[in-house]
């Protein structure tokens, strides 16, 4: 490992203080109703991933626990960070019988960012040969970063197809296959969006940006699979030590972007009519019975579809890439999961059975065994979590747990999460210094923009690893693979 | 990070700062209006530090019912604008009448290889939203930008 490129224990500016907390046991940290709050707070982190954390963390739990119709508790990943109104690793879920809410700003800006990962079939040494070409053809074929454009252009009638039809309407169009489906959350398709309710100006900013990563955070990665930690649930995903997988972090692009920003504004200016006091503006919410909660959750639905095409025409794109290079290649969906969203699900609350709205913001579901939504093939072992480390530090597989359902209603951690600020990343590294460190060590990067791989720096991302291992023994979601990886593709 | 475009003496200029996952972005001026223009500075420089030529000019128009409120939906406002048009904007003229805010922004299409752009702005935010005349004065508008 090359000195300077990885760091130690970083400590966020405003540290939190353990003592602040009910320390329920290792991995649990509670805060007590206090004020307005009306569930408790609850973090799932150990000793030093909470003191590293922001205290910011802490506010912004203890804010969303004041929301009306919250149930159970203000629940905190191991990977949270200081984010907008909600923390980023919050979950709440809130039921519509009792005032509860639904909140632009629970889901963020990027609706349903979220992670893909593709089995390629390929091992470590099959790759080796071609990896530097691999990475250059990858480069070139998937758009990314600012300025980049995509191939496909919509109109109007293809643009609300799209937002109905979501990863089944990519493969409609010839941009993925069938046998994808089963392996995307809601099937591929999120019921319930309503194209009307997006504002032209949303659907403008997606019309060609179909099949583009983005940037900042987002990424396509080919990875090996570095250990294995669960045998036979790494056999039921089809994955052995060494072999190659294609993973592809990115969202709803522009449309997203623009529905967050619109509604946000919305739910900021009408809450005091509905009587909701919000501690911070960008809570901003409105009951999920009133006619803005309504149109947001359609739109927002919307912006699921716009995510799960996208992302699936880019797995297109990759499997495109790899056909060149290894003609017999089949690039096969392990799962694909979303991780800023509002989905209403069936949860246990004091033993019965309630339809709530489960707000993930940076947080991914994680069914555990015998869910009813998982396919054939995974029903037995439960769904794949798959979790982005950064680009020197690698990722991971988990696979959900049933004790994750009483814990956080079915929800673990989505990433590694920040420990610098871009600012300081900046201050602290070079991204041609990180390139040629990262070179050195076997992991090919390749991006538009230099800064923006020294913002992405990998010592600037919590260690993925205590993340993990924290939510495992919190009994979020249990480890399958570590994924090293071997390319990767920024915007 | 301190990166005022003009001389700190005369109160106006724009600067980065920390956010866990994100950046801010603050601008200073002798009325909100010069802070706005500020501010859309320091978006800017959020994606790039090269040079954004004028070639181009593009009006906005936007209101909001307070003066915070219309400075996330300024900031916003050329977001869209550098998103649909794939340009960046790196001069700035701002007029508010009434709650009512008429933008021009100068830029050029994006030119990744001069620009290498680091990140794209998904959108401004009302966390660490502040709007307000200093004790020494001059007007900072400040919030949080999506990265």
């Amino acid at each position: 490992m090359v000195s300077g490129l990885h760091r130690g224990r970083v400590t966020a500016a405003f540290a939190m203080d353990p003592a602040r907390f009910t320390h329920v046991d290792r991995t649990t940290w509670r805060i007590e109703p206090y004020g307005a709050m009306r569930v408790p707070a609850i973090i799932y982190a150990d000793a030093d991933l909470i003191r590293d954390m922001d205290d910011k963390v802490y506010e912004q739990a203890v804010n969303v626990a004041t929301l009306p119709g919250i149930v159970q508790a203000s629940y905190a990943m191991p990977d949270a960070h200081w984010g907008y109104g909600f923390p980023i690793g919050g979950v709440a879920a809130f039921d519509p019988n009792r005032g509860g809410v639904v909140s632009a700003g629970g889901v963020g800006f990027d609706i349903s960012c979220g992670v893909r990962t593709m089995l390629t079939g390929l091992s470590v040494s099959d790759i080796i040969p071609v990896q530097k070409e691999l990475a250059e053809s990858l480069f070139r074929q998937i758009p990314a970063g600012v300025g980049s454009r995509g191939a496909i252009t919509l109109d109007a009638i293809e643009m609300d197809a799209m937002l109905s039809g979501g990863a089944r309407w990519a493969i409609g169009r010839g941009w993925g296959q069938s046998r994808d489906l089963e392996r995307i959350e809601e099937e591929g398709c999120m019921a319930g969006a309503r194209p009307e309710c997006v504002s032209d100006r949303a659907k403008e900013r997606q019309r060609r940006e179909m099949g583009t990563l983005g940037s900042g955070n987002h990424y396509l990665e080919i990875q090996a699979v570095a250990e294995i930690f669960h045998p036979s649930a790494a056999n039921t995903f089809g994955i052995a030590k060494n072999d190659v997988v294609v993973t592809i972090h990115c969202g709803s692009r522009g449309l997203g972007h623009q529905i967050g920003t619109e509604f946000l504004k919305e739910m900021a200016v009408s809450a005091a009519a509905f009587g909701i006091k919000l501690p911070d503006r960008e809570l901003a919410c409105a009951p999920i019975n009133s006619e803005v909660g309504q149109r947001y959750l359609g739109a927002m639905r919307a912006a699921i579809n716009c995510a799960l095409a996208n992302r699936e025409i880019l797995g297109h794109y990759a499997r495109r890439v790899f056909g060149h290079y290894f003609p017999n290649c089949d690039l096969r969906l392990l799962f694909d999961v979303s991780h800023n969203t509002c989905k209403v699900e069936p949860h246990a609350v004091g033993g019965k059975q309630r339809e709530l709205f489960v707000h993930r913001k940076g947080a991914t579901r994680a069914f555990g065994p015998g869910h009813a939504s998982l396919p054939a093939a995974l029903r037995d072992v439960g769904q794949p979590v798959l979790i982005g480390g950064s680009m020197g530090t690698g990722s991971y597989i988990l696979v959900g747990e049933e004790s994750s359902e009483t814990k956080a209603f079915s929800s673990a951690c989505h990433g590694a999460g920040r420990a610098l600020s871009r600012h300081a990343a900046l201050r602290q590294w070079s991204g041609r210094k990180i390139i040629d460190e990262l070179a050195a060590e076997g992991i090919l990067i390749r991006s538009p923009s230099m800064r923006g791989v020294a913002e992405e720096a990998p010592g600037a991302y919590k260690d993925v690893s205590a993340v993990v291992a924290a939510a495992e023994h919190a009994g979020l979601a249990r480890r399958v693979a570590r994924l090293r990886p071997m390319i990767c593709i920024k915007g | 990070m301190n990166c005022s475009a003009a001389p700190r003496e005369s109160k106006t200029g724009w600067e980065h700062f920390p956010h866990d996952a994100d950046v801010g972005v603050r601008g200073r001026g002798p009325t909100p209006a010069k802070a706005f223009e500020q501010a859309a500075q320091a978006l800017s420089a959020v994606i790039t530090h090269g040079e954004i030529k004028p070639q181009t000019a593009v009006e906005v128009q936007c209101e909001a019912p307070d003066v915070e409120l219309l400075f996330v939906e300024w900031l916003n406002a050329i977001i869209y604008e550098m998103s649909v048009r794939k340009m960046l904007f790196g001069r700035f003229a701002v007029q508010i009448d009434n709650g009512r805010l008429t933008g021009t922004l100068w830029g050029e299409p994006v030119d990744i290889e001069r620009h290498a752009p680091a990140c794209e702005p998904k959108g401004a935010t009302y966390t660490a939203l502040r709007v307000a005349r200093e004790s020494d004065g001059t007007w900072s508008a400040a919030c949080i930008v999506d990265v």
